[in-house]
């Protein structure tokens, strides 16, 4: 029994640490020009609902072809960057304090999915969505091809975005410039960086990330969509950047270890229903990060030295 | 009072409430509403009669209450988000109280259970308080992960410790508080409870503690500018963590309110995102305790026309959601602009270009 906990609990972290992965890396964007986005759970909402709306428009509840689900992922994306530039006018042109406005975004975003939900589509429905496929030879490895290659397309293009993000963070002029604007702004505008512009361009790409995060989501995960279905993953993003210092792989790691709490949590409960207590251990992942960020004072060093602090041109030193 | 300023800060609320009244008519008509109707019922049904009025100022009592536990850590520079779970912890510590106090007469009993969700509360909040002063953790991570910590705790007390014993059909809920804890309506037949006393006198309470006591004196100048404060020797985590707990022990007493005067015994869901309107609350009144009064009114009205939404209109009622989350981008990018100097000036160039300046 423990192996099958153990073989079953990786193939779902495997799947479902990619919509962490996802959105905790176009959250390092912003992080990393500035801006502290606390609305990506909205976001992520948002890239939800559209995920399942192109659907169910298109195919109701039936099998659609593989185009329209990308089409979807596709909507969600858009949707998200969108949502993103709005952010970036309250907070980037109007220079607002990004906590609170992250709140009011968040609440926007979920409040917005909500309300579109419950008019277009109405109760709890299912679609498709975008279906596991073994990979022919590999998945036939003993435990590491159950674990490892039994996922659907989108999983591996997902993991595929660990070393592209890296490549135009830390090997791009783009990169550099994010990261100048992010920890040094005044100094980036004297070097004729327009700060505000890459800063947009970031929670443009961040918010496409979360975007696409949620309809990963609804598409590959749930294949439905409720009002919560994000249910606290996009604050477990922002956290997870903090958790991965700013940097791709220990942010990877860092949804890993996250969603493997999780996942094992879920597989207690199906195969040892005796226990009673199951709630602690859905606690345990967020004390998790809490415990991590408190004992972890150094990552602070690692952070992007003006996050947070919006950048105001035409203030005197 | 300058003219121009005067008409400059009047022209930028007055767009503020255009552009928040075109989010929300773009979102009635992207559902296939009416948008006057639907604006004229959230208006007009609070004030139909006596009962919806009292409707409308039971939804404010808890609000307000965390609205201004709000102020207290936002004027101290702290951002408090995890009023919710603190909510969750006040419900859990006065629901046991409230069991414990069985047969109590209703004058010990029912300060018991508000003291008890104060400190249940207060600790919860302490948490994050300390964390952030001790331990530079951002409040803004550490309270929406102690949220989801709460909320399950919270679920796991109604599901085995405080479950109803003559509960058959397993629905995770407490037993009825008895009668010597429940907060008594004003009059038979409306919801008005007795929650509303609570609520004015921490309004007046938390005045007098932020702006004639040198503890609210300390906490706004920690607020203003931490730096300076420290250099004029007030210890500034001190005053963070006391302004969380006082937060967090709001936050507890608004859920021990609700339980007692409202919902009268503890089920899932109970803090109905009071929470996260709670800082809306705070943030329309400026962060100031008296103004926190017709803020919490104001969005006791939203709050009660989502009832009146799903009745009347085929405009989801998840609407409110949004447009509170509409009006918090808004307010924070308006106090930008009013605080603008520039932006100002500009203005008065534009339409004020016969007065000059007046020399400071």
């Amino acid at each position: 029994m423990f192996v099958d906990i153990m073989i079953n609990t990786l193939t779902l972290t495997v799947r479902f640490a990619v919509a962490l992965l996802i959105a905790s890396l176009g959250e390092m964007y912003n992080q990393k020009a500035g801006i502290f986005n606390l609305g990506c759970e909205g976001i992520m909402s948002m890239g939800a609902f559209l995920g399942m709306l192109v659907p169910f428009m298109i195919g109701g509840a039936g099998q659609v072809p593989g185009y329209v689900n990308i089409l979807g992922l596709i909507t969600g994306t858009i949707c998200g960057a969108l949502l993103g530039l709005i952010f970036g006018i309250v907070v980037i042109t109007f220079r607002a304090p990004q906590g609170i406005a992250g709140i009011g975004m968040q609440m926007f975003g979920v409040g917005l999915a909500g309300t579109f939900f419950r008019s277009y589509i109405g109760g709890s429905q299912s679609i498709t969505g975008i279906n596991a496929t073994a990979i022919p030879v590999l998945s036939k490895i003993p435990v590491l091809g159950e674990i490892l290659f039994t996922h659907n397309a989108v999983v591996y293009f997902a993991y595929l975005m660990i070393p592209v993000c890296y490549y135009i963070m830390f090997k791009t002029p783009w990169g550099l410039h994010v990261r100048a604007v992010g920890t040094h702004p005044r100094a980036a505008d004297s070097l004729g960086i327009n700060v505000n512009k890459v800063r947009y361009q970031s929670l443009a790409v961040g918010g496409a990330m979360a975007g696409f995060a949620g309809a990963f989501l609804t598409l590959c995960q749930a294949k439905m969509f409720t009002a919560d279905i994000i249910g606290g993953r996009g604050f477990i993003a922002v956290a997870l950047v903090y958790f991965g210092q700013w940097h791709p792989i220990k942010i990877f790691l860092g949804a890993l270890i996250f969603t493997f709490a999780q996942s094992l949590q879920t597989q207690i409960q199906i195969f040892v229903p005796q226990f009673q207590y199951y709630e602690f251990l859905t606690m345990l992942p967020y004390l998790l990060v809490i415990v991590v960020l408190a004992f972890n004072r150094e990552s602070n060093k690692f952070g992007p030295a003006s996050l947070g602090k919006p950048f105001n041109r035409e203030m005197r030193v | 009072m300058n003219n121009y300023k005067l008409c400059y800060k009047v022209a930028v609320v007055l767009a503020a409430i255009i552009v928040a009244l075109l989010v929300g008519s773009i979102i009635i008509l992207a559902v296939g509403g009416n948008v006057l109707s639907t604006y004229w019922i959230i208006i007009s049904m609070p004030f139909k009669n006596f009962r919806s009025i009292c409707e409308v100022l039971t939804r404010m009592i808890p609000l307000m209450i965390i609205a201004l536990g709000i102020c207290v850590s936002s004027r101290c520079g702290i951002n408090n988000i995890g009023a919710e779970g603190q909510m969750y912890m006040g419900v859990v510590a006065s629901c046991t109280v409230a069991f414990m106090c069985a047969g109590m007469p209703r004058m010990i009993a029912i300060p018991l259970c508000i003291l008890s969700a104060a400190i249940a509360g207060g600790l919860y909040g302490f948490i994050p308080g300390f964390l952030k002063a001790k331990l530079e953790v951002s409040e803004l991570l550490s309270t929406v992960m102690l949220n989801y910590v709460a909320t399950q705790f919270y679920l796991f007390c109604i599901r085995i410790p405080l479950l109803d014993p003559n509960e058959k059909t397993g629905t995770p809920m407490s037993a009825r508080l008895p009668e010597s804890a429940v907060l008594h309506k004003f009059v038979r037949g409306t919801s008005l409870h007795e929650g509303i006393i609570l609520a004015i006198v921490l309004a007046a309470l938390i005045y007098i503690l932020l702006f004639k006591t040198s503890w609210g004196y300390k906490m706004r100048a920690a607020g203003a500018s931490s730096r300076a404060a420290r250099y004029g020797g007030i210890n500034v985590p001190k005053y963070l963590i006391i302004a969380m707990v006082i937060s967090g022990g709001c936050a507890g007493m608004a859920g021990a309110v609700e339980l007692m005067g409202v919902q009268g015994r503890a089920m899932s869901g109970i803090t109905s995102g009071y929470g996260f309107s709670g800082i809306v609350v705070a943030l329309f009144g400026a962060l100031h305790p008296i103004m926190v009064i017709p803020a919490a009114f104001f969005f006791g009205i939203l709050l009660y026309s989502q009832v009146n939404l799903q009745i009347l209109t085929s405009v989801p009622p998840n609407l409110v959601q949004t447009l509170q989350g509409a009006i918090i981008l808004i307010i924070v990018s308006v106090q930008m602009v009013i605080n603008n100097p520039y932006t100002e000036d500009r203005f008065r160039r534009r339409f004020f270009s016969s007065i000059k300046k007046e020399a400071k």
